[in-house]
C-alpha cells in the first residue's frame, strides 16, 4: 500500500496551498482531485468571473467613453469571446497548480477520494495510507431551491456553473440571491444587455456587508437599469421550456416576474457526503459542515478539514491560511492562530464593495461606542479623474482606543484598497497610525487616510 | 524529537543563571508549566520551568554550575529518544533555529495539541514589543508591558495579552482611595521635558560629581509624640496584629510628604523628568551577600498596618532571595535604615533613576533645649539625598520640612 506523510482531499484552494505548505516542510504529500487542480475558485468560482467582469466593465466604459473624448460607435457585446476568454483565464490558472504541484513533489491522484478508518483514503480500487494526517478539503457547490419548485436543470434554471459556460446570453434573466454571486452576474449580464431582476429574501441585498455599502449599490444598479428587490421570497415558480414565472411576495406586495432563465445564488452546500465521514467517526456542526476543534481537527484525531467544508465564511482566501495552518500544526508547528473576525470580504461588481470587520449596526448591537468616520471618492482628486466617484470610505473607530472596529469601502478598486486596513487590524494599529503612514497623492487610497482623519473630527477635503 | 530547555532570562537584567537545584531529575514525567529548576540570578532565586511536556531525558547541567542565559540546561522528549550531548558545551545561539529546518530534520512528532506561540524570554527589558493598541490600552489601565507575556508574533505584546494580564501587572492595584492632592490625576505619572535651565544644571552638576550630582540635606526630628503614638497603635493592636515600626511610620509618612510635594517623587530619564503621580517606596533591605530593595506600591494609600505587614512581609522574601523583579523594580523614592546599627546619621546613594533617599538613622535619648530648659527627647536624624538635576536645594528642604512636620505630629497623617 503506497503512503504518504499527509493525503489531501480535494485540490481547491484550501487543499493544493495546505499540500504546497506540507511539502515546503518537509511532508510527503498526495492531493486526490476528481475534475481539475484549482476547484471551484480557479475554474468555476473566482477567476472565470473576474474575467468577465471585466468584459463588462469595458463594455459600460465605451458607454461613457464620449464623455471622455474618445468616441466608439458600433459597439457590440459577444458574452461567448468573453466566455471563452474567461475558460482560457481559468486553464492559465488550474495549469499553473499542476505545475506548483510538479515543483514541490506533490502527487496529485485522479479520482474521488473516499476516507476510511486508520488514516487511510480509498482513490478508486487502490488504498493508499497517511502516515500523520488526512486533510478534507472537498468545498462546495451550487444548490437550488427544490422545495419551491427551483430545481437546477441547466437550461432555465442554472447556477453560476452553466451561467459560465454560455455561449449566448438570455433576454432577460431573474437573479435569486444577492449575495457577492448573485451581484457579480447582474453586473456582467446587465453589461451585456440583459434585462436583469435581482431578488434578495433578507431586508437588502449585500446583507452582510455595511448597511450603506447595500445603500450604495442599490442607487447604483437601479440607475443602470437593473431591477433590485429585496426582503422579497419566491413563494412559487413556474417553470416552462423558454421561460420562468416566479411568485414573488414583498410583505403584503405580491408581483410576478417573468424572466427567459433563472439563476440560483442562494447559497451553496458543502461536499460531505459519501467521502467515508461517518465511517470515520467524523461528526458535522448542526448547519451540514464538518466539525472542527481550533486546530481544525475534526472529530476523528488525525483528520482535519478546511476551507469551505470546514464552516463560514466560504471564501477562498479563508482557505488557503486554513490550509496554511493545518500543514504547519501537522508537521509539529505552532502557528498563530487565525483571527476569523479578521478576513476581508469582498464583492467585485462595479463599483466593488470591500470590507473587513464590523458593520455599523454590529457596532450598535455589541454597544460599541464607536465613531463613524466616512470621505466620500466624490472628494477625492483621483476619482474624479477617472470619473469613478461613486462610493466611500468608511471606518469605525472604537471612541475610547482608535482600534479599527471596522471598515468598509465602495468604489472602484475597492478590492486592493481594504488591505490597508487588514495590514493595521492585523498589528492592532489605531486610526492614528492610518493617518500617520503618508498617502500618495492623487490616489484613491488617500480617502482612507481621510475617513480615519474624520472618524477623529479632522478631516482636511470635507 | 527531543525539546531543549534553555538558560532564560528570568530577570530584565539577567545574564547568566546559577543552577541551584534541580527539582526534577532524569526520568522524571514533565508537563508544560511545571518547575525544573531552582536558578539564581541576579537578584533572587526564581524557578525554571518547562516549556513542553514529556520526560526529563537529560540534565545537561550540575546543581552549582552558572550558565550563559541561552544555554541549554537539559533535554524533555519521549523516553528512549536520543539528545544531543555536545548541546552544553557550546552556547546556543537566543533565536531557534528557522522553522523550515527544524521541520526538515524529521520532525515527526504527533501534530501539536495547541497552536500556542512559543513563550519569549525578555531579552531587552528597555524595549517592549507591543502593538499601538495594546500600548495605549495599557497606559490608560495602567499596566506595567514589561511584565506582560506576549502572544503575538516574535512576542508582541498585543491587546488580548493586556486585557488578559494578571493583576500584577497592573501598577494601579490601590483601592479605591480618593487620592490627597495631585492624585486627582489618573495616570500613573507625567512626563515633562528639560527646559534648557534644567539641562544646565543637569549637565553641570553630573560633570562636577559623578554621574549623579548628590547633595545632602539633614534634619533632626523629634519623635516623643512618634513614640508615643507608636506605643498605642501597638497596643491597641495587641498581640495578633503584628507590630508597627518606626520604619513603617516613616515610610508612611515620606509617602504623604510626597504625595505634596511631586517634585522630589520623580525619575531623571536624560531628555525628560518623569513626575510620578503614584508614590511607591524602595525599602533597602540588607541581604546577605548584599542590598535590595523590595517596594511597597502605592505607600500613600495603604494603612500603617498594611505598610507594616507588607514590609515584614517582603523583607522577609528579600532575604530568602524569593523575590520577584516586579517587586523590587519600580519605586518612585527611597528610604534607608541604619538606625538598628546605632548610626546617628548617614548619607545614602541614590537609587537611579529615583531623584531621592532618605537615610534614616537611630532614635536617641538626649538633652535638648525646650525655650529656656534642657530636656531629654527622643530624637531621630534624618538625611536625604537628593539629585540636582531633579531636585533643588530648596525643593528638597520644603519636602523634608513636611516630613519632619508628619513625623512630630503623627496625627497629620489623617488629615
Amino acid at each position: 500500500m503506497a503512503s504518504f506523510d499527509v493525503i489531501i482531499l480535494g485540490g481547491g484552494p484550501a487543499g493544493y496551498i495546505c499540500a504546497i505548505r506540507s511539502a515546503q516542510l518537509g511532508l510527503g504529500t498526495a492531493v486526490v482531485e476528481q475534475e481539475k487542480l484549482g476547484g471551484v475558485c480557479v475554474n468555476i468560482g473566482c477567476i472565470p468571473t473576474k474575467a468577465l467582469l471585466h468584459s463588462a466593465y469595458i463594455a459600460s466604459l465605451l458607454k461613457e467613453s464620449k464623455e471622455f473624448g474618445v468616441e466608439a460607435s458600433g459597439v457590440k457585446t459577444d458574452y461567448g469571446v468573453a466566455m471563452k476568454r474567461s475558460r482560457r483565464v481559468s486553464d492559465q490558472n488550474s495549469k499553473g497548480v499542476e505545475f506548483l504541484m510538479k515543483k514541490h513533489k506533490i502527487t496529485v491522484l485522479k479520482g474521488t477520494g473516499v476516507v476510511q478508518p486508520g488514516r487511510k483514503v480509498k482513490v478508486g480500487s487502490e488504498v493508499y495510507e497517511a502516515k500523520q494526517a488526512v486533510v478534507l478539503a472537498t468545498g462546495s457547490r451550487v444548490k437550488g431551491i427544490p422545495q419551491i419548485g427551483l430545481e437546477i436543470n441547466k437550461t432555465t434554471v442554472i447556477s453560476s456553473d452553466e451561467a459560465l459556460l454560455l455561449e449566448r446570453v438570455p433576454d432577460s434573466l431573474a437573479i435569486i440571491g444577492a449575495g457577492a454571486v448573485g451581484m457579480e452576474f447582474a453586473d456582467i449580464f446587465q453589461a451585456f444587455g440583459v434585462k436583469v431582476t435581482l431578488i434578495e429574501a433578507l431586508p437588502r441585498i449585500l446583507p452582510i456587508e455595511d448597511a450603506e455599502s447595500s445603500d450604495t449599490l442599490t442607487k447604483s444598479y437601479k440607475k443602470r437599469g437593473i431591477d433590485v428587490i429585496a426582503g422579497a421570497t419566491v413563494t412559487k415558480a413556474t417553470v416552462g421550456k423558454d421561460k420562468v414565472t416566479l411568485d414573488v411576495a414583498a410583505g403584503s406586495d405580491k408581483k410576478q416576474v417573468t424572466a427567459a432563465a433563472v439563476l440560483m445564488a442562494a447559497g451553496r452546500a458543502v461536499n460531505t457526503e459519501n467521502i467515508g465521514l461517518k465511517e470515520c467517526g467524523i461528526q458535522l456542526t448542526d448547519r451540514g459542515f464538518i466539525k472542527v476543534d481550533k486546530n481544525l481537527q475534526t472529530t476523528t484525531p488525525g483528520y482535519y478539514a478546511i476551507g469551505d467544508v470546514a464552516g463560514p465564511p466560504m471564501l477562498a482566501h479563508k482557505g488557503f491560511r486554513e490550509g496554511s495552518v493545518v500543514a504547519e500544526i501537522i508537521a509539529g508547528q505552532k502557528p498563530h492562530p487565525i483571527k476569523y473576525d479578521n478576513v476581508p470580504s469582498v464583492t467585485y461588481c462595479h463599483p466593488e464593495v470591500a470590507s473587513i470587520g464590523l458593520t455599523e449596526d454590529q457596532c450598535k448591537e455589541q454597544k460599541l461606542d464607536y465613531v463613524a468616520g466616512k470621505f466620500p471618492f466624490s472628494a477625492n482628486g483621483r476619482a474624479r479623474g477617472t470619473g469613478e466617484t461613486e462610493g466611500f470610505v468608511k471606518i469605525l473607530r472604537d471612541k475610547k482606543y482608535g482600534e479599527i472596529l471596522g471598515a468598509h469601502i465602495v468604489g472602484a478598486h475597492a478590492s486592493e484598497m481594504i488591505h490597508e486596513l487588514a495590514v493595521a487590524r492585523e498589528n492592532e494599529y489605531t486610526v492614528e497610525e492610518i493617518d500617520l503612514a503618508i498617502h500618495a497623492h492623487p490616489t484613491m487610497s488617500e480617502a482612507i487616510g481621510e475617513a480615519a482623519l474624520d472618524s477623529l473630527g479632522r478631516v482636511l477635503h470635507i | 524529537m527531543a525539546t531543549k530547555v534553555h538558560m532564560e532570562a528570568l530577570s530584565p537584567t539577567m545574564e547568566e543563571g546559577r543552577l541551584v537545584k534541580w527539582t526534577k531529575h532524569e526520568g522524571d514525567a514533565i508537563k508544560s508549566g511545571d518547575t525544573l529548576a531552582e536558578v539564581e540570578t541576579d537578584k533572587a532565586v526564581m524557578e525554571l520551568v518547562a516549556r513542553a511536556d514529556g520526560q526529563l531525558l537529560k540534565v545537561m547541567v550540575p546543581e552549582g554550575t552558572t550558565v550563559p542565559v541561552g544555554n541549554i540546561v537539559a533535554w524533555i522528549g519521549k523516553p528512549g529518544e536520543k539528545v544531543d550531548g555536545d548541546g552544553a558545551a557550546a552556547p546556543v545561539p537566543k533565536s531557534a533555529p528557522a522553522p523550515e529546518q527544524r521541520a526538515r530534520s524529521a520532525v515527526r512528532s504527533a501534530p501539536a495539541s495547541a497552536p500556542q506561540p512559543t513563550p519569549i524570554a525578555p531579552a531587552d527589558a528597555t524595549r517592549v514589543k507591543a502593538s499601538p493598541l495594546a500600548k495605549r490600552i495599557a497606559k490608560d489601565a495602567g499596566v506595567d508591558l514589561k511584565l506582560v507575556h506576549g502572544s503575538g508574533p516574535g512576542g508582541r505584546v498585543i491587546k488580548r495579552d493586556v486585557e488578559q494580564a494578571p493583576t500584577a501587572a497592573v501598577a494601579t492595584t490601590a483601592p479605591a482611595v480618593q487620592r490627597p492632592a495631585y492624585g486627582a490625576q489618573r495616570t500613573p505619572y507625567e512626563d515633562v521635558p528639560l527646559t534648557q535651565i534644567r539641562k544646565t544644571i543637569a549637565k553641570r552638576l553630573a560633570a562636577s560629581i559623578g554621574p549623579i550630582p548628590h547633595f545632602f540635606l539633614t534634619t533632626e526630628v523629634d519623635m516623643e509624640r512618634g513614640a508615643e503614638a507608636r506605643e498605642a497603635l501597638n497596643k491597641q493592636l495587641g498581640e495578633e496584629g503584628g507590630k508597627i515600626s518606626f520604619n513603617d511610620i516613616i515610610i508612611k509618612a515620606v509617602a504623604l510628604a510626597l504625595v505634596q510635594h511631586r517634585a522630589c517623587n520623580a525619575w531623571f530619564q536624560e531628555d525628560h523628568i518623569r513626575y510620578w503621580n503614584e508614590v511607591h517606596i524602595g525599602m533597602a533591605v540588607a541581604i546577605e551577600d548584599g542590598l535590595i530593595t523590595p517596594v511597597i506600591r502605592n505607600a500613600d494609600m495603604k494603612s500603617l498596618r498594611e505598610i507594616a505587614a507588607e514590609s515584614r512581609e517582603l523583607a522577609g522574601r528579600a532575604r530568602n532571595r524569593r523575590l520577584k523583579p516586579e517587586e523590587y523594580t519600580g519605586a518612585t523614592f527611597s528610604v534607608s535604615n541604619l538606625g538598628m546599627f546605632d548610626i546617628d546619621q548617614f548619607t545614602a546613594v541614590i537609587n537611579p533613576p529615583e531623584a531621592g533617599i532618605v537615610a534614616i538613622g537611630s532614635i536617641v535619648a538626649k538633652p535638648v533645649a525646650e525655650g529656656d530648659r534642657v530636656v531629654v527627647r527622643r530624637r531621630l536624624r534624618l538625611t536625604m539625598s537628593c539629585d540636582h538635576r531633579v531636585i533643588d536645594g530648596a525643593t528638597g528642604a520644603v519636602f523634608l520640612k513636611t516630613l519632619k512636620q508628619m513625623l512630630e505630629n503623627p496625627l497629620a497623617m489623617l488629615l
